[in-house]
């Protein structure tokens, strides 16, 4: 009798043991793990602010934040009503035009294909820019309309929009 | 080879579609579960266990610390810093790392002194001490490459002692000190190639403390008494009794590195290398990291530039001929009166020895360090050899049984 | 044995700290707030230390590891660190016309330095470097200690000694000449708070407030620590147990 009692309580002693031990390991790894991610400095570095007075009609620019690029363009009245116009039921990812920017004129996007991170054709002028008339990624081959809503090919959603602000008529602030 | 033995079945249908390919499981089960450690192992038989853990910890760490390094002399200082500061839990990772490599040398150094008192060294365990000497020479090398990085003045300064011992060599001496460091003096070059070696060595430390460990499992553990194996009932099962005896020992280290770590980390750190590198300006103390500190001492007790150098490096290498300079056939010195004394006597020296290698080489330390060298080579080329010759060592207890036997009457 | 090489090695680790502690000229030790194992740093005091830095010591001494965000730390809101940074102008660029310009610096950007480089920095104190002062606490022994000792050790020269030009008398300081003048005096910064402004509290302040530039992560460790401590006491105490219950039968 007193040596199975004897044994159960070695059992619990032990199995105490390995699972504090467990949590232990796992405490220890998790300091390594976290270190992983961005640093402060990294974090810190969130807004970039451009001038846009210089961007023409039916223009873009690229610019970086947080290492990434944003498409920044102007576009034309047949954008716009093009953009408006299209139905929700024909686009992948849904989303009306007017959530998507804050003044119809303009159109802020990180320009990364929401595939596999290519970066979109479209920027320039002589670019292809796909068969909705916004960005074409050539990577494999995926459509965005001039809202920057993904048409056709692979892509799963939208070319995201990222946080930006007015500052002024002439000044956008992003991030 | 014998050809392939018949494999081992294990109910676990996965451990026996891998053992019949493999057999790393029952290799395993072998080495570490049901491997026989003498029963009479105390808790100096952990400092080998609890140098290993340390070992992945730093490497660990190290890797870490890596992603986060910058190895340019512009920019070292500022990325240590950064991780200090900016990046998560990086003062954690580097502080684990600095005072680890403190600690690392700590349980080293036991586990050399067990394996010297007890006499672990001798047939047919020569080979293993030998390479536990490439480890712990490895390890030197590893800790001055990484002293190197954070590129504070001690870094510099270290960096251009160190390398200069080489400039003693005759004819080659200066060309293979400029090879060493790629450039004039320490500079962008030598803080490149120190930081891959500082990189790769501890892997390669790694293999050959895998090599020391399979060493030490063919003839199996030494033991207090000194004396082989001579039956089941002498030895215990590594899994679990071993096992959980290490793994106090792991949690009474951890306290104790903890309380370093967490509340003085700076304590073994030299304020200095929180100064950014300048090689217009020596700081008024150069002294190596403590571990290191009583070959510092035996070199600088030479008054002789190469005769110093010569010494420093001997003393290192003698270890090697220790296996050989001891002719006792009696392990233990728990067995041998008089080599006893002279063996603690040849620790406290070795501990002198690193405290006037951290003070200025002059007056009283200057002799004390003198002495300390004359005894450290003394009691290896002349006691050690010779001492049979007028010691009687003690009867020697029959079996490891016989010695529990003994305590119960 | 074993307790021989336990005590070998307690004399070598405590005789290495006691080397480490005996080569500084023995420092009236003060008493600190963030010493022990529970210590903290005091926010009002951290405010009122960079105060004095900005005040007093800036005008000479960099802190180029900081940045202004790291303020948020020591109890400043956001906003206050915004308009604290916009105070000091940093070069940026090149921009768009490949030309450097300045701008407002901003809680991202790194504390502003009074010199363009080290040699303008010589160049302006009669060829002494006045150090960085962001881990100045680390790179001196019991350096909390040192520097508040330093900063009020100015005292009038002995009559034997002669006082090199453009260096001061300072108790503390390694061959008793400084080259720095006595920084701090009684009510030379006005702290908004009304603390008591005498030369002995903006010292103290100042040294809080270098203390944490150096360490910053000083609390959070310390909590860490005796969480992970009292982690290995209790596995410890539990493996004792199952060890001792399991080794009982083998002797």
């Amino acid at each position: 009798m007193a040596e199975v009692k004897n044994n159960k309580r070695r059992s619990f002693l032990q199995l105490s043991t390995i699972s504090l031990g467990a949590i232990g390991t796992a405490g220890f790894i998790w300091p390594f793990l976290k270190s992983m991610n961005p640093a402060e400095d990294t974090l810190a570095l969130g807004s970039t602010e451009v001038n846009i007075a210089d961007i023409e009609e039916g223009q873009g620019i690229t610019v970086k934040w947080r290492g990434k690029p944003v498409f920044i363009r102007k576009r034309t009245q047949k954008e716009i009503s093009e953009a408006k116009a299209v139905k929700l039921e024909d686009l992948k990812d849904p989303a009306i035009d007017d959530d998507r920017v804050k003044k119809d004129e303009w159109l802020v996007l990180v320009g990364i294909c929401t595939h596999l991170g290519c970066v979109p054709l479209g920027q320039k002028i002589t670019d292809m820019k796909g068969e909705y008339n916004g960005w074409y990624c050539p990577c494999h081959g995926s459509h965005y309309d001039s809202s920057g809503r993904i048409r056709k090919g692979p892509a799963p959603t939208n070319l995201a929009v990222p946080p930006y602000s007015f500052i002024n008529d002439t000044t956008i602030k992003i991030g | 080879m014998s050809g392939p033995a018949e494999p081992k079945k294990y109910k676990n249908p996965v451990l026996n579609w891998i053992e019949f390919r493999l057999p790393i499981i029952s290799y395993f089960e072998r080495e570490y579960g049901d491997y026989p450690m003498p029963k009479n192992c105390n808790y100096f038989w952990s400092f080998g266990a609890l140098a290993t853990i340390i070992l992945v910890v730093m490497i660990v760490s190290g890797i870490f610390l890596a992603m986060n390094y910058t190895p340019h002399t512009d920019m070292a200082f500022a990325s240590v810093e950064r991780i200090m500061r900016d990046v998560n839990y990086g003062w954690l990772l580097r502080y684990i790392h600095s005072n680890g490599a403190a600690f690392f040398f700590i349980v080293i150094y036991i586990h050399i002194l067990r394996g010297m008192y007890y006499g672990s060294y001798k047939y047919p365990r020569e080979l293993n001490w030998i390479l536990g000497v490439f480890i712990y020479l490895l390890m030197m090398a590893t800790s001055f490459l990484g002293y190197t990085l954070p590129w504070g003045q001690m870094s510099y300064w270290g960096a251009t002692v160190i390398t200069n011992l080489f400039s003693a060599i005759p004819i080659i001496g200066e060309g293979l000190k400029t090879w060493l460091l790629g450039d004039y003096t320490v500079g962008n070059a030598t803080l490149n190639r120190f930081f891959a070696l500082h990189y790769v060595l501890p892997f390669v430390i790694f293999g050959v403390v895998a090599l020391h460990v399979a060493a030490v499992h063919v003839h199996g553990s030494n033991n207090p008494a000194g004396i082989d194996i001579k039956s089941k009932g002498d030895t215990v099962t590594f899994f679990p009794y071993m096992l959980f005896k290490d793994a106090l020992a792991v949690c009474a280290f951890g306290v104790l590195i903890s309380a370093v770590i967490f509340f003085g980390p700076n304590l073994m750190a030299e304020v200095d290398n929180y100064i950014p590198a300048d090689p217009l300006v020596t700081p008024a103390h150069i002294v190596p990291n403590w571990y290191l500190a009583p070959f510092y001492a035996i070199l600088r007790a030479v008054p002789d530039k190469l005769g110093g150098v010569l010494l420093m490096f001997g003393a290192i290498a003698i270890l090697f001929f220790l296996p050989w300079l001891d002719r006792s056939k009696v392990r233990s010195c728990n067995y041998r009166p008089m080599y006893k004394w002279f063996m603690m006597l040849f620790f406290v020296n070795f501990f002198i020895l690193g405290y006037v290698g951290l003070k200025p080489a002059e007056g009283l330390y200057l002799l004390i360090a003198r002495l300390g060298l004359i005894y450290y080579f003394g009691f290896f080329l002349i006691i050690t050899p010779f001492i049979n010759w007028i010691e009687k060592p003690k009867t020697l207890p029959a079996s490891i049984s016989d010695i529990y036997l003994g305590m119960n009457k | 044995m074993k307790i021989f090489i336990l005590f070998s090695l307690l004399f070598f680790y405590t005789s290495n700290l006691f080397a480490a502690e005996s080569s500084t000229k023995s420092l009236p030790q003060h008493e600190w707030s963030f010493e022990g194992i529970t210590g903290t740093f005091d926010r009002g005091a951290l405010q009122r230390g960079y105060q004095v830095y900005s005040e007093v010591c800036s005008g000479c001494h960099s802190m180029k590891l900081l940045y202004y965000r790291d303020l948020i730390d020591i109890g400043f809101s956001e906003d206050q660190v915004k308009a604290i940074a916009s105070e000091f102008t940093v070069i940026d660029g090149p921009n768009d016309e490949g030309e450097m310009f300045e701008r407002d610096a901003r809680p991202a950007d790194r504390f502003v330095s009074p010199y363009l480089n080290d040699n303008e920095a010589r160049a302006n104190n009669n060829g002494a470097y006045p150090p960085d002062l962001s881990v100045i606490t680390k790179a001196k022994k019991d350096g909390a200690n040192y520097i508040y000792n330093l900063l009020l050790g100015y005292k009038d020269p002995p009559a034997d000694m002669e006082v090199g030009e453009g260096m001061y008398y300072n108790i503390y300081m390694e061959g008793n000449q400084i080259a720095m003048p006595q920084p701090i005096y009684d009510e030379s910064v006005d702290y908004a708070d009304g603390t008591n402004n005498s030369a002995e509290q903006i010292a103290e302040d100042l040294v809080v407030f270098l203390t944490w530039a150096a360490e910053p992560e000083l609390e959070v460790r310390k909590n860490l620590g005796i969480k992970v401590i009292l982690f290995f006491i209790v596995l410890g105490f539990i493996i004792f147990l199952a060890k001792n219950r399991l080794w009982r039968e083998v002797h």
